[in-house]
Formats: structure tokens, sequence, C-alpha cells
């Protein structure tokens, strides 16, 4: 076995390690009952998901340096790669605080947030790929790593805010809130429908081509991974297949537009699947999991998170990635669409302290700014890498 | 403005809500709670409001307008990123067509807005001032005053101060309250806090100082906002761009023609189309070569004669050499020359000779061959067989332009022409028209009528060109120490937290009480301790109306009718 398959074998154990993890959690919330009715006796299964979460970050971490081995590179410099690391961050820190505050709660939603994360990854290429001279630098490791654990940290402020809005939110009646809900699970769900299609589809080694116009009005090729819904700007599909009724404007990616839809359509398909299954909102269907959860600890401990990771994400998305530009680009700051998305999120995190400290935002105001926050670091991780167009594009 | 003096004979400024000695709520609120943001002192912008300096004050004193100017420049820094800035649009394009091409009528009004530019534009320049003054007002609001109670605070507590605590219990009478005390106190010396002791009562306090740490934090965002304003200065900030042939030198722009550059050679490395590691890649991205490096070996040079123009006799001093890299830049007497960009074989020579178009003429040529640097071209050729060649008009980077002559685009020899004249031994350069033909890659026209000769190319000579960056930022030091200050305020005030407990013996009873102004759950953690330890009990959580034991109980019964179906 090379030590690129050896990682790769590391990766899916981990993987797997993290499932573990997610059912232990769940077992130790859901069974408790069982243990009380025989007496004092405490349930383990908490304990048995953070040996589990433990065990699955060394199999993350021994993914990473088998791969650091084969590429010879810190395994950060690509999008399979840097979002695989932010979901075993998320880990990471979620290891760290766990021992605070020994919510299992905690474990049963950042769990499966982590492993949706590497799995989204796992959608992006996987090849290594050679380093181009910009990158070649030791500030590779130590801003990118820096800022994935920043990152990780924030996200278990989102991890917590969604908790805590999940168990106090009033579902019962439908309002502003229950819908916004519903939209984030939604948006979960999507994101799941995406990877199972992908997955789907790519077992099936789907592959659609077209002849089109772009938008240099030059002909050109496009390949489609799903099945084409819509057809790019004047496009002829090459092959047998069915032709798509709606044509997009030139400017647009079709490719990548059809995919989200399918994605959507899939994660539509699954929210109203669970829908019906529960005859409620998603949200309101978990909601009896969690009354024994302690809404003003999980307000703290959200709160916690934002302020462990805070320091953290600064320096490695704001300071040392202003040293590293200083060297690479020959300015500290440019306005790249990525510097200024991190200065964004550092505004953000900032203004949602403030409130915190000074205007008194606790419990569901400060919960839900934990959801923003999350949602500003998914933005820039994939809409500002793989749309708008900027020195940070890598993958 | 009237000074306040508390009943413990403390006299507070005008304005307090606890008094800064014992606690005592001046102001009633008619809440259960004290609000113990800044320790309920007075601030300047609370208390006065008439002149205009006051009311400018209070506007910038509010944390609230301070968290509006950080939404305001959220919001506005994203409208930048929708389209590129204006030095990320291709070399040569003009912003003022590029943007409504390239995004049809979004693009123009981006264009028309100034968003193309916002970052350095006036009210994005505003909003990041109006950011600065707010940090100034809104620290110095609140850290003296601050500083100022915590100083003042006293161990023993008023009542009022003690019960409307979030943490908070008293005990019944009981026997030998001072011994628990005691004990508590051993146990709160282990977990490192500091006590302070007044007839028989306690302060615990611990991590004070992480009070302080918003307050340094901004202190280094100020510096830092400072550091950046002052690269408006020309001297602080030099930007320069220099391309530099290969074995060419040159003087290095914003050095004041003190410092020289030689390009001694410039290499360009690929990586292994055969490397196993990046097999799989190479076949996606379809194996373009992807570059591994591309580096300057440059010789530093120092003019030694400082005066005067630059002429033969200027003399050069070897200052070092260097390989200049991408993430690898020569620094030296504050400036740094960074790789940035390169061109590959850029032509630079061409050798010419000449030939008879009827070869019939014993007539031998061959000694005539001569070398145009297509930089820097000599005008007139002259050989010893009495044969002359003229340039007669050079364009460097040839083009047909609007009226529909010959012209040259830049000096940048890209697609060369150049027109010669060619005399003969029995002509007069000054009176006479020799033979005129243009000249190219792959070009040779002759201009007026049929020509006797023809200049033939037969060489062809080609060089990289390295492109660098000079930068001189002297406001680096200044953005390093604000840049410092920051970060060690933010994990000062992150990752340590003020605590204090209170334990007072009043008759008898005991009263406990606790604040934080973050870890609560640490806090309680240390009061469980004492608990354990003492007689003294666990103070209650006085904003938790929540009961655990009920709650998983109705779990249960939800679940139980739930697995029942």
């Amino acid at each position: 076995m090379t030590a690129v398959q050896v990682s790769s074998n590391f990766l899916l154990l981990a993987f797997f390690l993290y499932l573990a993890a997610t059912i232990f959690f769940a077992v130790s919330i859901t069974g408790k009952r069982f243990k009380n009715k025989k007496g004092e006796e405490k349930n383990k299964s908490g304990l048995l998901g953070y040996i589990s979460a433990i065990l699955a970050i060394v199999a993350s971490l021994l993914y990473f340096i088998f791969r650091w081995i084969a590429s010879g590179h810190a395994p950060v410099s690509n999008m399979f790669e840097y979002t695989t690391f932010l979901g075993i961050c998320m880990a990471i820190a979620f290891a760290i605080i766990y021992p605070m505050y020994r919510n299992n709660f905690l474990g049963l939603f950042t769990m499966p947030i982590v492993m949706l994360i590497i799995a989204y990854a796992s959608m992006f290429p996987r090849d290594i790929q050679p380093l181009i001279p910009a990158l070649q630098s030791y500030w590779l490791k130590i801003h990118v790593i820096t800022v994935a654990l920043g990152q990780g940290i924030l996200a278990i402020g989102f991890a917590a805010g969604l908790l805590y809005l999940i168990r106090v939110i009033d579902f019962s009646k439908a309002s502003k809130k229950v819908r916004w809900l519903e939209f984030i699970l939604f948006s979960i769900l999507s994101t799941i429908a995406y990877i199972l299609l992908g997955i789907g589809f790519g077992a099936a080694n789907y592959e659609a081509e077209f002849n089109y116009i772009n938008e240099k009005g030059i002909e050109a090729q496009m390949v489609y991974t799903m099945p084409p819904l819509i057809s790019p700007h004047e496009g002829e599909r090459i092959g047998e297949g069915f032709d798509p009724f709606l044509a997009t404007p030139a400017i647009i990616r079709s490719n990548d537009l059809n995919t989200v839809i399918w994605s959507i359509l899939g994660g539509l398909i699954l929210y109203f699947g669970l829908r019906l299954l529960f005859r409620k909102p998603i949200g309101g269907a978990i909601q009896p999991l969690l009354k024994a959860v302690n809404p003003q600890t999980v307000d703290e401990l959200s709160y916690r998170a934002i302020a462990i990771g805070f320091p953290v994400f600064t320096l490695g998305g704001l300071i040392f990635a202003m040293i590293w530009a200083q060297i690479a680009w020959t300015r500290f700051w440019g306005w790249d669409p990525k510097e200024v998305w991190a200065l964004i999120t550092f505004l953000f995190y900032a203004a949602y302290l403030h409130l915190r400290l000074s205007r008194g935002w606790h419990g569901e105001k400060s919960a839900w700014l934990c959801v923003i926050g999350f949602a500003l670091i998914m933005f820039n991780l994939i809409f500002v890498n793989l749309v708008i167009a900027g020195l940070h594009s890598y993958a | 403005m009237e000074k306040v003096k508390c009943d413990c004979g403390h006299v507070n400024p005008y304005g307090t809500y606890l008094c800064e000695s014992c606690g005592k709520p001046l102001l009633d609120d008619n809440q259960s709670l004290a609000d113990m943001r800044y320790e309920g002192v007075a601030r300047r912008s609370q208390t006065y409001s008439k002149s205009v300096v006051d009311k400018v004050w209070n506007f910038f004193s509010s944390v609230k307008v301070g968290i509006w100017i950080i939404v305001l420049i959220l919001l506005a820094s994203m409208l930048g990123t929708i389209f590129p800035q204006e030095m990320y649009i291709p070399a040569g394009e003009r912003a003022s067509t590029y943007y409504e091409q390239e995004y049809g009528v979004l693009g123009k009004l981006y264009y028309q807005l100034g968003l193309h530019t916002m970052y350095s534009s006036w009210w994005y320049m505003l909003l990041i001032a109006s950011l600065g003054i707010s940090l100034v007002i809104c620290s110095l609001d609140r850290v003296v005053p601050l500083h100022r109670a915590l100083k003042t605070q006293r161990v023993t507590r008023h009542k009022g101060f003690l019960s409307r605590q979030k943490l908070f219990s008293k005990t019944e009478k009981m026997e030998e309250p001072e011994k628990s005390i005691e004990k508590a106190e051993k146990v709160l010396k282990e977990k490192h806090y500091r006590i302070f002791k007044e007839d028989g009562n306690i302060l615990a306090e611990k991590g004070r100082f992480a009070r302080w740490g918003p307050y340094v934090n901004h202190v280094g965002l100020i510096i830092f906002l400072i550091g950046a304003m002052l690269r408006f200065f020309p001297e602080m900030y030099i930007d320069e761009h220099i391309w530099v042939r290969e074995g060419e030198q040159v003087v290095i722009r914003g050095t004041d023609g003190e410092y020289f550059l030689r390009n001694d050679e410039f290499i360009v490395e690929l990586y292994d189309e055969e490397d196993e590691r990046f097999r799989e890649s190479f076949e996606r991205t379809g194996g373009n070569p992807v570059v591994k490096t591309f580096q300057t070996s440059a010789t530093l040079l120092k003019r030694i004669n400082n005066e005067g123009p630059i002429g033969l006799g200027t003399e050069f001093e070897e200052i070092m050499q260097y390989d200049i890299r991408v993430n690898d830049p020569l620094t030296f007497d504050g400036y740094s020359l960074y790789q940035v960009d390169y061109k590959l074989n850029e032509l630079s020579e061409f050798t010419f000779t000449l030939q008879r178009n009827e070869d019939s003429s014993e007539e031998d040529l061959s000694d005539i061959q001569f070398t145009v640097d297509l930089f820097n071209p000599e005008l007139v050729y002259e050989f010893e067989n009495g044969y002359r060649v003229e340039i007669f008009q050079y364009f460097p980077n040839f083009y047909i332009n609007d009226q529909k002559e010959p012209d040259t685009l830049n000096r940048i020899p890209d697609n060369p022409r150049i027109i010669f004249e060619v005399f003969t031994p029995e002509m007069n350069p000054d009176t006479d028209r020799g033979e005129l033909s243009l000249v190219g890659v792959q070009v040779n026209e002759a201009l007026n009528g049929d020509n006797n000769y023809r200049i033939r190319m037969i060489d062809v000579d080609m060089n990289h060109v390295t492109a660098l960056t000079v930068r001189r930022d002297r406001t680096l030091p200044i953005l390093i120490v604000g840049g410092v200050i920051f970060m060690i305020g933010l994990v000062q005030g992150s990752y340590w937290y003020h605590r204090r407990i209170w334990l007072q013996n009043r008759d008898g009873e005991i009263w406990v009480a606790g604040h934080t102004n973050k870890n609560w759950h640490g806090l309680k953690k240390d009061f469980e301790t004492i608990t354990k330890n003492t007689a003294i009990p666990m103070p209650l959580d006085q904003t938790d109306d929540w009961n655990l034991i009920e709650e998983v109980e109705g779990v249960k019964g939800k679940d139980d009718s739930s697995t029942s179906k």
C-alpha cells in the first residue's frame, strides 16, 4: 500500500469512528431512563462516545500525517484537503470543549456535522496536486492550520447555537423563527442529498457532454456529472440522451447550477419525507430529545466556544495571513475577496462579542448569531473559493 | 454635578449605579439583579450632555453606535467583492469599459457607483475612521471609572449588592461561621484566588487582569489603524515595479538611483510530468505543465560616487548576490524586491546579412553581418567594403493604427518590424535615397520598388525577463506593534476570566455571592469545591428557573408515549 492509500483508509476509519461516537452520544441521551430505573448507575455511553471521538481524531490525524508524507507538503492546499481538515479541527475543538461541560448533547450535534463536512470534502477531487510557487512556504502550514482550528472552534459555537435553538423555540405554532430554523435544517439535508447523489452518480460513472457557446462566444464543451435538468447556453447534447427544456445564459456555469438544482430537489424530498413521517417541523420532532438540555449551559457553551475560537481565528485568518501575504504577494493586505471575507467574519464575531457583553444579547439572539457566523465561514470556504475568482482560488 | 455620598462613606461621582466601594445600589432600577456591567460605575457619557464635545463624545461612546459602525463596514465590505476590484482586472483593460463588457448592466452600475475602487473611497475611509474614534472614546469612557471601581472596591459589601448577584444564598444562623469561612479561604487559596479580608469577611478574586483585555486590544487596534493611515505619506511607502532582462543591469526604482540590480540568470522550473505523486492530478487537469519555481539570480549593486548623472564613469560596488523567488524576497536597507512575474523567450536580438537578389554578381557580401539589439538598436551599420545599412524606422511592437499607418504599441519587442535603408558604396547617404525594406519575423517586403539587395535574418536571440516589485513599507513596525498588542489583549480578555467570591459573616449567617464576567460554569465549579469542604451551601443561580429533575421526568413521559404507539 502506498502512503496515499494508507491515508485514505485512515480517513475512512475515522469517518466510521465519528459515526460510532454519534451513536454512543445518541444512546447516552435516549438510553438515560433505563439506567435511572436501576438506580443511580451512571450511563457510560457518553464516555464511550467521547473515547470514540478521540479515536476518530487519532485516525484523522494519521490520515493527515500519511497524506503529508505522500505529498511532501501539508495537506491543506486544495478544497478536499482544507475542508477535510476543517472537519477534523471541529472534532478537535469538540474534544477540547467537551471535558469542560460534559455535555453529551453537544456530541450528538457536533459529530454528525463533522461527518457531513468530511463527506462533503470528499466530493472534491482527491488527487494530490503540486504546489504552485506562491504556496511554497512554511506559512502554508502555520496560516492554514491556525485558520482551520479557529473555524473549527467557532463551528462548535454553531453546533451549540443550533442545539439551543431547537431546544427553546416553540414549534407548536408557525412563526418566522420556526421557518428559519427549518430552513437551516433543510440546508443540511440538501448537503446530505448532494453527497448521496454525488456518490450515486459517481458510482454509476454518469456523464453527459454538451457542445455549447461560452461567455466569450466561443464553442466549448461541458461535462455534467448529474443528469441535465438545464442545458448550457445554446447547448447541444453529444451522444444519446434526453435534452433539457431550459437553457441558461452564457455567464452561468450550467453544470454547477444543475448540480445545485439536483441537491435542492434531493433536499426537498428528504425534508418533506421527514415532515410526513413526523407530521411536524423537523426541529419540533428533535425537540423532545433535548428536554434534558439546560439552555443556560448551552448558551454559555456556545459563547465560550466563540470566545476561545475568535482569537485563534484572528491570529490565523488575519495576522498570520497578513504576514504571509507580505512575504508572498508583496503586501500584507490587498482586498482580495478571501481576505475581505476573512475580515467580514472577524467583524461579525467582533459584533457578536460586543452585542453579548455590552448589549446583553444572550440566549436566542446569541444563538442565531452563532448560526449566521458559521454560515459566513461556509460561504467564505465554498462560495468565495468556487464562484468569486481571486488569488485564493486554488481548488 | 453633585457627587453622591454612600452610607459607607465613599463619595461617588454623579450617575453611579452601584457604590464603587461597598456596592450598594444607589439608583433604583426595580430589577431583581444588579447590572454588573462596568461595575455600575458612572461614565462620562452618561453624565454630561451640554456642549458639542459632550454630544460627540456621547455619540461615539455608545457601544451600540460602535456595533453599528462594525456592521456597516461589514456590509460595505461585502459589496466590494461582488465583482473584482480594479487592481485585479486583467492588465491593459480599462475599467470604464471592462465592467460593462464582462458583467453587463450590473457591471456598469458597479463601475458607476465606484465600487471597483470602494476600499479607497472617501466613505469607506470615513467608516474606518469612525471605527477608530469609537474605539478610543468607548474605551476611555469605560476603562477609567472601571479601574477606579475595581481599585476602591471594599471587601465588605452592602446587603443589597450581595443579594442582587446572580449567584447568591445565605445560611441560617450557624455555629462558628468563622471556621467555615476560614476553611473556604484555604480552598480558595488552593485555587489561586487572591484573598482580601475585612472583619472576618472575605473577598476572593481571580483573573482581574482579564478585565483589561478589551482595552489592551483596542489600543492595539488603534495603533494598527494609525500605522495603516501613515501609508498615505509618500516617505513611508514605496511600491514600484521593474522588468529586468537576463544580463541587464537596471536602476532599482524608488531608491533615488542609489541601488542597481543585475539579472545574472533567470530560471523557470516545471514539475516533472512523470512524478508519480501528481499523476492523477496531471491526468485530471489535462497535463498542463505546472510551474515549480521561478527564480532570479540577481546581483545587487550600489552606486559609489553618488553625484551627477549616470555615465560611463559611474562606479558600482557589488553588495550581494541573491536568488529571488516567490516567498523569498531580497531585502536590503528597508527595501524588498519580490519575484512577481516573468516573461520567457522575449526577442532580444536579430542578426542579419545582406544578399543580392540576382546572385549573378561575383561580389561577396558574406562579410556583411550585423546584429540589432531590439531594445536599444544602433541606427547605422557601416562595413569595410563600403556598404552601409541604416535603420530608417523601428517598431518594437508593430501594428497598424487608426490612421492606417504603421505604429508601435509600446517599447516591448513582441512583434518587432524594422525598416532598413541600404546604401551601396557608390551612394551618398546624405543625399541619396537607399533601398527600403520592411523586415520582421517571417516578413520581408521591399518598400520602394524592386530591390537589388535583400536583408536576410540569419539568427534570432531570445531572452528571459523577470518582473520584480520594489517595496518599502516603513509602517510595518507600527503595524507589528499594533498587531502584537491587539493579540495580547484578545488573549488576555478571552482566555482568563475575572471571578469574585464574597463570603460574609452577618451576625452568624453566612452570605455567599459570586460574580464573573464570562465563565459561570467555572465559577460554579469553584463553589462546588467550597461546598464539598465546608458547611457553606452552594449559592443559587437566581436567573435559573429551570429544574433539571422535572424536565428529565418530562422526557421520560413523552418517550414512553411515543414508544407505545
